[in-house]
């Protein structure tokens, strides 16, 4: 820990008496600091929140409006700042900087009366409602984990500890610039090497947008460069015959799609990859590998799907497996795009659906949201993938209405919105 | 409100305190400012807020819902709908809807304040972050 973290970890812990441990947590104190409290709040009990990405904020922020503060909502994050998958690629374009993407905690606590706790969980025992992390623990009433997704290395186990070398930048962060490093520092009629895991994956259209923000760059600056795009699916899983269109017009004999390539082996030194069919070597190597729900699922036993993903109500988002434990965003196991927009969606019918249950009342049987998906194809062109999703009595799962669908070409004009996405909702999760 | 479709008649059904309870149904008259404060529309509203910001306080030029007159949201909807006016993404949320979610999104956008939307300021990113 930081001695920033652990200042701000006490000054939480202070105003939520956290200190004193799980039991030691007054309602009093909590509405006396959410600024809610010139209406009179009565409790009516304590939602913990594990993760503070789009899912996990969005939940907390909406429970604390819907249940005009009625509700504690303590977050448990590790990290102290929210980094922005979306527009992220924008970073290895050349277009975005991390900063830019970068932001603090602080106005959504201090907006909702969100109880913050900077911390890790390391065990969660749901037969007694405790969530233990490094340093403390908490009961609740209702448990909603929003744990995004993990790396899995199972298959590739030389790479887990090399990700200095081959990152997956598949988080924002750290590794998206390094990865922007390595482009920069990659020399004219160099190869850039990515891989596709297959789906479903955090963000179904992003390794080929990925491969357009390079290709971006290159174009401008190392024009004799080579994209590979290694995909373990049979075909570009989203926006198919946009992006095959995009690759052809705006970055001819660039981009070299080999669909149906499973990545079997690595050598870290030489950035050589073997698949079933063939071996490439990169300049730089990009390996984007399987994903699976985040540690605080498995903490909890909610991934029952494969071990992998986490069942889920789509009225209430409650697990299948654990009551009183709900998991939206990535990590569930669902036909539904894991998409930020798609997070917040489901953080707000879990918000929604947790305020009328701990209100005794029915939550609603049939949900409706809308997706809106934007892909950069250039600094400043993008397309989208649009669909409103409803709920289906019978087969119990979210269905694409009628409607749906994408652009008919990429513009500078759908670029302007996609930036007005972003602003919108990081206003939206974040303030 | 103004709306020309402030009424409904709609099937409701009462719900008893236990959630297992859902009994008997009833045909009643119902203001859309009623039944636009539900959780299913509440939600659904809020599902705009990726490009429309919070309870329709959008920013970076998007259409402003907050407060905007329920004819003109609707008569927008209904123009993306069936294609008379141009658009690059909303007919795709405009087809997806019903007409009655149409009315209730109107009903719900017109009653919420317009105020401005907060934006959080970038940071420079921490050395400590992953």
């Amino acid at each position: 820990m930081t001695s920033f973290q652990r200042r701000t970890f006490i000054k939480n812990s202070i105003k939520t008496g956290l200190v004193l441990g799980a039991t030691g947590l007054a309602p009093s104190v909590l509405t006396a600091c959410s600024g809610l409290n010139k209406q009179s709040t009565k409790n009516i009990g304590r939602v913990v929140v594990i993760g503070g990405g789009y899912a996990g904020l969005t939940a907390a922020k909406y429970m604390r409006m819907w249940s005009a503060g009625n509700i504690e909502v303590v977050v448990i994050e590790k990290s102290s700042q929210f980094v922005s998958c979306p527009l992220s690629n924008l970073v290895l374009g050349g277009s975005k900087n991390i900063n830019d993407l970068t932001f603090g905690y602080d106005l959504a606590q201090k907006n909702h009366g969100i109880t913050w706790v900077s911390d890790e969980v390391t065990a969660i025992d749901a037969a007694n409602k405790t969530v233990v992390m490094k340093r403390d623990k908490l009961t609740y009433d209702r448990l909603i984990i929003a744990p995004g997704v993990d790396m899995m290395y199972d298959a590739l186990p030389n790479l887990e500890a090399a990700q200095q070398e081959v990152p997956h930048a598949w988080k924002a962060g750290w590794q998206t610039v390094n990865l922007r490093k390595q482009l920069e520092a990659m020399p004219d009629g160099g190869v850039f090497v990515m891989s596709v895991p297959r789906a479903p994956y955090r963000c179904p259209p992003g390794p080929y947008e990925r491969a357009c923000q390079v290709a971006n760059y290159l174009k401008a600056h190392k024009p004799k460069s080579k994209i590979i795009v290694l995909d373990a699916n049979a075909e570009i899983t989203s926006k198919k015959g946009l992006f095959t269109k995009v690759w052809a017009d705006m970055y001819p004999s660039m981009v070299d799609y080999r669909p149906n390539n499973i990545i079997a082996e690595v050598d870290i030194k030489t950035k050589t990859v073997k698949t079933d069919f063939e071996t490439v070597t990169a300049n730089v190597l990009n390996i984007i590998p399987p994903q699976r729900a985040g540690r605080p699922a498995r903490l909890a036993s909610v991934d029952n799907a494969d071990k992998r993903w986490c069942e889920v109500s789509f009225i209430t988002y409650e697990s299948t497996a654990v009551p009183n434990v709900h998991v939206i965003g990535d990590a569930i196991d669902s036909n539904l795009p894991k998409s930020a927009h798609m997070a917040t969606n489901q953080a707000r019918i879990c918000a929604s659906a947790v305020v009328e249950l701990m209100s005794n009342r029915a939550p609603d049987p049939a949900p409706v949201f809308a997706n809106t998906c934007y892909s950069f194809v250039s600094d400043k062109e993008a397309m989208h993938v649009a669909t409103v999703y409803r709920y289906d009595a019978n087969k119990k799962i979210m269905m694409a209405a009628e409607g749906g669908g994408v652009s008919r070409k990429p513009s500078v004009q759908e670029g302007n919105y996609a930036q007005a996405w972003a602003a919108n909702i990081w206003s939206d999760v974040l303030t | 409100m103004k709306n020309y479709f402030s009424w409904f008649l709609v099937l409701i059904l009462t719900t008893s305190v236990g959630l297992s309870n859902i009994g008997n149904a009833a045909e009643v008259l119902v203001s859309t400012d009623t039944l636009s404060n539900t959780p299913h529309i509440r939600t659904l509203a809020a599902s705009c807020a990726a490009c429309h910001g919070s309870n329709g306080n959008a920013l970076h030029g998007n259409a402003v819902l907050a407060g905007m007159e329920g004819g003109q949201f609707t008569a927008a909807m209904l123009a993306f709908k069936d294609g008379s006016r141009p658009a690059t993404v909303m007919h795709r949320h405009a087809k997806g809807l019903n007409i009655d979610e149409i009315n209730l999104l109107a009903a719900y956008f017109s009653q919420q304040k317009p105020m401005s939307s907060q934006q959080p300021k970038p940071q420079t990113l921490k050395a400590s972050h992953d």
